[in-house]
Order: C-alpha cells, then structure tokens, then sequence
C-alpha cells in the first residue's frame, strides 16, 4: 500500500515533469542559515561558521541528486532518455534501420502469422464451461486392429454408473432430409442421448435442452434447433417453441433454440455447424435392441467428474474394463483385447493437422532465428563503425553497463518497431492471408487476428532484440580506449572478435537454412510423389452429386425400405441421367463410394465374418464397405482381375454376391504362399445378425480411393440393388457444364422424387486436389520459409564478407602495392568465405528434423542421399556466389586512392 | 576510526517519525538538531540525507509538508506526522522493541541458563 503510493505519486511527478528542486534548494538555504546562525551564537568566526555548516550539512549535489531520485522514478527517465537517443540514431542512418526494421518485420510478422492459426485451433479451448473436463472415448479391440469400434447400450450406461463421469453421452453425426419448405434440404443433424446439452454445458437461448434423464427407447421426437436455422427458415419467428420440423418423413416439435455463437463439437466443420439436435436412447426403432454386443457406430463423449484428472479416469476406467471383462467373458473374447481409452476432447478435435502446424511453427521459427541473426549481423557491423563514439564516451566517463544499456535499448527499439510493423502487415493483408489456409483447417473461422497475438508479436520481438541485441552490445562497449582513439576509428581492437563473432552468426544462419530447405525438399518431394502416384482409377471429367434417402424411425413407413423398393427409384433416375447432354456415362453409389472425398466418419466399416475361418465368437476384422452399382467399376475405369463383376441379372432374389480388392484378397485370403489365395467363391458375412451369406465373386487391382498415401487398404464392393443404401451419391463421366449439371440433376431426381434433397455437385478433380490441401499448405508455406532462409543468408554472407573486405582493404591495398597478385587477393578473399563450410552442422540438425516429420512424408526416405545432396549444392553455389562479389571488389581494388584515402 | 552503526542509520525514518511525534511540526533542521541532540552525536549523519528520506516518507504519505514562517520569520517548510504516520510508528515502534527485546535475552544469556 504504502509502496503503491510513493510509486504512483512518483509516476505522475514524472509525467507531469513536476521537479521538487526549487523547493530544495529553498530548504537548504533554511537549513544552512539556521545552522550558520547556531554556529555564529556559539561563538564562531563567520567564515568559520559557514565552512562548518556547509560540511555538516554534506556534498549539496548528492543530496539533489537522491532527491531528485525520490521525486522521479530515475530508472524511466534513463529509459526515456536512451529511447530518445535510440530514435536519434535510427534515423541518423535510415537505410540501415530500413532494412533492419524489414528484416524483423519479415520474421515477426510470418512467425505471429503461423502463432494466430496455432492459438485458434491448437491452444484456444472449447467454447464450453470448465472445456478440460470433456473427454472422448474410444473403444477398440487391438488384438484384432479394430480401432473406435464402438460402445453398445449396456456398456455407456455402465460408463455412466461408473462414477468416473458427470455425463457420458452418445451421438452420431449425420443428416436428415428438411422437407415441407419449398426446396427440400439436407441438413447435419446429430441424434445425441438426452444428456448431450447437459454434458457440454450449454443451455439453450430460446426453450430449453433436452431433459438429461429422459429414457424413450427410441427417438423422442423433440428437436432443439441452431440459430441459423431458426433465422434462416422460420425468420426468427419467437413463436417457434412447439412447432413442427418434418425430418425424414418423421414430424419433430421444436423445444429449443441455440444461442446464436453456440458451434458444436465435431472433427469437421460440416459436423461443428450441426442445425438440428434430436434426442434418441439408441435401444429402440430404428436402433438394434440393447444387447452387450451389439456395438452402435456412435462417438462417445463425457464429461469428468470435477477434479478429476484425464490420467487418473484412465485408471479407473481401467479397472471398469477388466472388471466388465470378467463378469462378461463371452462378450469380450480374450483375442479382442478390448480397451476403452480417453482422450482430451480439445486434442481430438485438431487430429491430424497438429503434427503439420508444428511443423509450420518450427520453420518459421526458423525464418525468425535467421532474420534476428541477420539483424545482429547488422548491429555488429555497425558496432564498428561507431567504435569512436563509445571510446568518447568511456572516456568520458560513462559506464560500460550503462554503455550496454543504452545499446540495448537501441536493439530492442529496432525489434520492436520491426515486430509492429510486421504485425500491422499481417492485419492489414489477414483477409488476403487466409484464403491460402486450406478449408479442412479445423476451427479455421476462429482465426483472428486478436490482442493475444499483438502480445506475441511484442514479446517475441522484445526477447529477440534482448537476445541479440546482447552480444553486439557487450562487444562495442568493450574496447581499449587509448588504441581507438589514436587509431581514429580505423578499425579497433574489438574487431577480431566481432569479425568472429560475425562468422559464426553466418555459418549458423547457413546451418538454419540448410535446415529448412531440406525439410522443404523432402516435402515437396514427398507432395510432388503423391500428385504423380498411380491412383488405380481415372477421376477426370466424373461428377459426383449427392442425395439423401429418408431413413423414417418406423421402417414399416420407409418406401424405400428393400433393395427393390429402391432399384426402381434408382434405375428411373439413372435412366435420365443418362440422357442428360454431355454425359457418358452414369452409376451410382454410397457415400462410402466417392474415392477420397469422405472423412473418417463416412467410413463404412463392417465386421468381416468368413466362412470356415472366423468363428462365431472370435472378433471379426473391420473392413471398408461401398455400396454401387454395376457400372461403377467401369465408370472409375477399375481394372477386373478375376471372377466377374456386377451384372443387371443380379437382384436382391438372387445369391448375395461381392467383390473385393487385391488388398482384401491378399490380406485374407493369402493361401499357401502367402501370396494370395482364391477368394474366388468364398463366401463372406458382414453382419453379425443376418445368416444370409455372401459369395465373393471378383477380385479387382487395388486403387487409392480410400487415402492416397496408401494403395492396399482392404475394401468390399456390394452391389447397390441386392443391399439399399441411403446416402447416395451419383456418378456422371462426360463433358458435363459443372455449373448447370447440379440443376439438370435436381431436376430429373425430384422429377422421380420430388423430396429427395440434391446437394453438394463437385468434380473428382477438386475432391481430389482438396484431400491434399493441408498437405500443399504446410508444403507451400515450408518451401517459403526455405526461400526467405536462403535469401536472408545469402544476405548475410555478402554483408559479412564486403565487411571484411572493407576492413582489409588497407592490407588488401599494401599487399597489391608490395606485387601481390590480384589472384592471389581473390582466393584470400574467398578462403575466409571457406570458413563458412561450418555450417555443415546444419546437415546433423537436419537429420534429426527430417526424422521428426517422417510422419509427414510419403515415398521417400527421411534421409533421402538425393535431397541432402542436392541441398547442400545449391547452399553452396549460393554461399560461393554471395562471396564472390566482394572478392571482386577486393580483386579490383585501387592500391593509390585506397592508401590515399586513409 | 570506528564506522557508524549501520542499523541506527536504517532507523532514521522511525527517528524523523518519533521526532516529529514527540514535538510536533518541524522543519527540517529542526528534525535535523533533535536526531543529533538525542543521539548524543552517536547519529552524525550528513544532515543534507535527511531532505531525501523526508520527501520519500512524505511520498509514502506517513508525513507531510507545508510552507510555514521559522523561528527568524523566513520561509520554511514544515513537516508533521499524519495519521497514517501515527500508526506506522505504533506498529513500527512495536516491532522494533520487540526486537531489541530478543536480542537482550540474547546478550543476557549465560552458558548456565541453557543447561
């Protein structure tokens, strides 16, 4: 308190400029009279008496200077004054401060640009109250490879019981038909248990949420609905509670609004702008019945009890585990190895752009390390030139710390004005900025420029400057007076260890870069090898659009319920698809069929059960399922190997048949040399329920239409008119006007149907190139970083060479006088650019980088001998190149005026 | 020659607060002769160090200050102990006897007591 209220009360004296001088020395005057008087009464001669109160009294120019202290905050005011003195002296040399200031800007600015994408997606947390609590989780069977296979009915409500958890809450994601307004639409609706409102903790702004203890089997025909929904298509109406949404033939009342800024959770972003949430218990219609078994496709997540530590719920779940396992041996076969694992909700919902945005983050913490390098360079460079003014100034008397001091202002000055400039850049051009960031980003739209990041900009650029502005500091200030000033600044006894100093900085500079553009070849090798890889199909001039079948809670109402029910609907669509202009050739298919263009949640998996081979208790493999149609295969141009493919004559009546890939067959089926057996005929389930069985009847050549990265993922092809599926997605090869086939097909579907809703026309061309966005991203932005590097570096070695020359250039001069050769001046020069081969260490920091980011890589080595060597030839040639240009001048150097001149 | 006891040089601001207690407003040669008289010479302090501390402590708002005519009618400032400072001396004052209270136990302890 009383600390408070000197230091403010000296904060506005020095603010206001308010001195207590004059009343001091009015003080003094006082004190010395009275004293002087004393003295007098005591019997003193008056010269005697003054001289007597003056050295009682003490040195009157201390006692000023600690009241002056007292009055002011005298650190502030050195600070101002070196600020002061810094800013003189940035714009006595502008060119140099330009460039300075640029540097730091370029490496300020592109490191804050990379942080304000981290703090969105990785650093910020849910928007949801205590987000640390909220955990997903997952089961899966390792013993067999199955991952997130799952939980049944019974096992959420013994995670529920288990006291591990507030709420532990079911959902899927997926969609529902909107029908009754004027165009029928798909919307992301999320069936979620009852409890899902409660367990994230949000409530709703208009109505409420679902009751957490509500208990319908099925669903409960209550949907609460998003804010943009409810502005979009009943306009805001404030009487909505009550009213009806027919979703799925299924009419639902509204008991809920969501606030206008509640964003789901979700892995994508289709999934975070969910509209509609239905409750369902998930045991009744359409839902199997609750069986131990029978695991539901949901994602599960949770919130933890408080205080309760993610680690710490991990044991007891645990123990929960084991003790499920025994109580239920025939549920959980020993061979599964069944497991429930948690896992921060925030960590899940990043996923896999974690590992490339540090990536991202560490080169451009690179770029930044090479531009302050540079920067320091610059500062050591003029540490010399300005070797006179701090002899003067020692001589003077100055302190050395406070010497250092006022260069470090002067550094930190520099970086702070080339951290805002940086900054301001990145503000004004973040709308320009963010159309490179790839759409899949997630939380892409909570990117913001905000005040967080302008604290990030400044403290990195304080630190920076602090950091490097320190060792040129402590060299300038250190120097043997005498010498400088008869030298009369003609290079000082400092300048061996700052032309060293200088060295290092540029080899280290080198090493950086050399870092970061071998990370940027692997990748760009890497993205360069997955653009040219052999798909196994042929994805141009094909558009796929899609559609939505109503899956009604009562299936006794579903008009498409069987395979024949829908073949009609689906051959009388695919019938006038056919004859719309332009178009080859058409088929159809489930989502689960569209190569590259799903994400992990379409994924279709299902138990594969083999006849003879997996016994009814044993854990089946999962294995990836497409529903299509016959001309499918034809229309991707997927090669047959064996056996035959889909024909007409193939209907639910007939034998269930499939087809499989050369993976599939390989990996289950290898016969006796491993090498592949004869699926041919074998018969397969993929349902645990139904006996009916299943017989293989062609195998065709793997294609990457699952990931691209990976060619041999096992996949089953059923055909769409023996086994309906719902979502549905139609394929057309031709030459098709992208912009009006998506209202041609709208047409001729709602023509056959005209509440189908038609949605999301795209060519397989974008989908295709849109799987690999994050990967062009981070690739893109490395390589840039690695140019930059490379630019900064070649900078900083022509600086430091030229500088050497310049500081030579008397012995350069005297060697040429004395008959060296000019030859000779040039391979002298160039050998201290030799020194600079140092930076090979950069090849071991590079090892260790490319080992890190093998994740990241595709089709080649992290220690690719080509890449390393190739990188290592270009820094080289760049090196060389940047040194050759003083050595010229150094060649070319005139013995007369340059001796003249000095 | 002996050094000044440093403790007694960090007490000066309880002695200017007891000064000005014990006599009222006082400029500061005033404050000055007291210390000196009541020390017995033992505080020759610089007198001149006084001004500092007595801004410092008026800073912290245990004094404050006023111009005020002295005894040869000239212009001085006075200081005078405010409420605040009346306080920090109690409890100052407080600390400090209990202090000196330890340390002559201290002092006084024989090699018999601790038996």
């Amino acid at each position: 308190m009383k600390f408070l209220r000197r230091f403010l009360i000296r904060l506005s004296n020095f603010a206001t400029r308010r001195s207590a001088d004059q009343r001091l020395r009015e003080e003094i005057a006082e004190h010395l009279a009275l004293q002087i008087e004393e003295n007098l009464s005591a019997g003193m001669a008056p010269a005697e008496a003054r001289r007597q109160a003056r050295l009682k009294l003490g040195a009157p120019e201390a006692i000023r200077e600690d009241h002056r202290a007292e009055q002011s905050l005298p650190f502030v005011e050195n600070l101002f004054q070196d600020l002061r003195f810094a800013v003189r002296m940035l714009l006595r040399s502008p060119g140099f401060s330009l460039i300075a200031i640029a540097t730091i800007a370029l490496g300020v600015g592109a490191t804050t640009a990379i942080y304000s994408v981290i703090d969105a997606t990785l650093l910020h947390s849910l928007p949801y109250p205590n987000p640390s609590e909220l955990v997903r989780i997952e089961a899966n069977l390792p013993g067999v490879g199955a991952h997130d296979v799952g939980l049944s009915i019974p096992e959420l409500r013994d995670l529920q019981n288990s006291g591990i958890f507030q709420y532990a809450s079911a959902y899927f994601f997926g969609s529902a038909n909107l029908t009754g307004s004027s165009q029928p639409a798909r919307i992301a609706l999320k069936p979620v248990t009852p409890n899902y409102f409660a367990m994230l903790g949000v409530d709703a702004e208009l109505g409420r949420t679902f009751d957490p203890h509500d208990a319908t089997p099925g669903f409960n025909l209550e949907v609460v609905i998003s804010d943009g929904l409810w502005k979009r298509a009943f306009a805001a109406d404030p009487h909505i509670l009550g009213k009806n949404l027919r979703l799925d033939n299924d009419v639902y009342h509204i008991v809920g609004v969501m606030p206008a800024n509640f964003r789901d959770q979700g892995q994508n972003s289709e999934e975070r702008s969910t509209e509609v949430w239905a409750a369902a218990g998930f045991f009744g219609d359409p839902a199997p019945p609750p069986m131990r078994s029978t695991r539901l496709p949901a994602s599960t997540i949770a919130r933890l009890q408080p205080g309760l530590s993610p680690e710490a719920a991990q044991g007891h779940l645990d123990a929960l585990v084991a003790s499920l396992k025994k109580q239920y041996p025939a549920d959980y076969p020993s061979q599964g190895a069944w497991t429930i694992h948690l896992t921060p909700l925030a960590e899940t919902l990043v996923g896999n752009v974690r590992q490339s945005l540090i990536l991202l983050f560490g080169a451009v913490g690179l770029v930044l390390l090479i531009s302050c390098v540079n920067v320091a360079n610059l500062l050591l460079a003029r540490a010399s030139a300005r070797g006179r003014e701090m002899a003067v100034r020692q001589a003077l008397g100055a302190q050395r710390p406070r010497l250092i001091r006022q260069l470090l202002t002067e550094s930190v000055l520099l970086f702070v004005l080339g951290g805002i400039t940086g900054f301001a850049v990145l503000f004004c051009a973040r709308k320009f900025l963010l159309q490179f960031v790839p759409e899949s980003l997630p939380r892409l739209n909570d990117i913001s420029i905000s005040w967080g990041v302008l604290a990030f900009a400044i403290v990195v650029s304080v630190a920076a400057g602090t950091i490097f502005g320190l060792a040129p500091a402590w060299l300038a200030s250190r120097l043997n007076l005498t010498e400088t000033l008869r030298q009369e600044g003609r290079g000082s006894n400092g300048s061996r260890q700052r032309s060293r100093l200088r060295h290092v900085l540029v080899i280290g500079e080198l090493a950086l870069s050399l870092v970061l553009m071998i990370a940027a070849g692997l990748l760009l090798r890497s993205f360069w090898d997955l653009f040219k890889v052999q798909l196994g199909f042929n994805p141009s001039r094909i558009m796929a659009i899609e559609t939505w079948l109503p899956i009604p809670n009562d299936p006794k109402t579903d008009i498409y319920r069987t395979a024949t029910q829908e073949s009609v609907m689906l051959r009388e669509v695919l019938r006038r698809n056919r004859t719309l202009p332009g178009v080859e050739e058409t088929a159809v298919g489930d989502r689960a069929a569209l190569p590259l263009g799903h994400g992990q949640n379409d994924l279709n998996m299902f138990p594969l059960i083999r006849e003879a081979e997996d016994v009814e208790s044993s854990q089946p493999p999962l294995i990836d399922t497409s529903i299509v149609s016959p001309e499918y295969f034809h229309l991707l141009g997927m090669t047959l190997l064996r056996g035959r493919l889909f024909a007409d004559q193939d209907l639910e009546a007939t034998p269930s048949i499939a087809i499989i890939n050369q993976a599939a067959a390989r990996m289950y089926w290898p016969g006796k040399d491993g090498k592949g057996g004869d699926p041919l005929g074998k018969r397969i389930r993929l349902d645990r329920v139904q006996p009916n069985w299943t017989t293989i009847v062609g195998v065709i050549a793997d294609a990457r239409t699952e990931s691209l990265a990976d060619a041999g993922i096992p996949q089953v092809y059923l055909d769409i008119y023996q086994r309906p599926a719902k979502d549905l997605a139609f394929f057309l090869r031709g030459q098709v006007d992208p912009s009006a086939i998506s209202a041609q097909v709208r047409t001729q579907i709602q023509a056959v149907d005209a509440e189908l809703p038609v949605f999301r026309a795209e060519t397989l061309d974008d989908v295709l190139s849109s799987s690999l966005s994050v990967r062009r991203f981070s690739m893109e932005m490395v390589a840039l970083f690695a140019a930059t590097a490379l630019l900064l570096a070649a900078l900083g070695i022509y600086g430091t060479i030229s500088f050497l020359v310049n500081e030579q250039s008397r012995e350069i001069a005297i060697r040429l006088a004395l008959g060296a050769q000019r030859s000779d001046i040039l391979t002298m020069v160039l050998r201290q650019g030799l020194t600079l081969a140092g930076a090979g260490v950069g090849l071991i920091g590079a090892l260790i980088v490319s080992h890190l980011m093998a994740g990241l890589l595709f089709g080649v080595s992290p220690y690719d001998l080509s890449t390393f060597a190739g990188v290592t030839a270009v820094l080289t040639a760049v090196a060389i190149a940047a040194s050759y240009v003083p050595a010229l001048r150094a060649m070319r150097l005139d013995p007369i005026t340059t001796l003249h001149s000095e | 020659m002996k050094e000044k006891p440093d403790v007694l040089q960090g007490t000066l601001a309880l002695t200017v607060l007891k000064t000005l207690d014990v006599l009222g407003p006082q400029h500061g040669y005033g404050i000055a002769r007291r210390i000196e008289q009541i020390s017995g010479d033992l505080l020759a302090v610089n007198q001149g160090t006084l001004y500092p501390l007595l801004l410092k402590l008026e800073h912290e708002g245990s004094i404050a200050s006023e111009w005020g005519a002295s005894e040869n009618n000239r212009r001085a400032r006075f200081y005078r102990l405010t409420a605040t400072g009346r306080k920090q001396l109690r409890e100052e004052t407080h600390d400090w006897e209990q202090t000196a209270a330890i340390i002559a136990r201290f002092f006084n302890v024989k090699a018999e007591d601790l038996v």
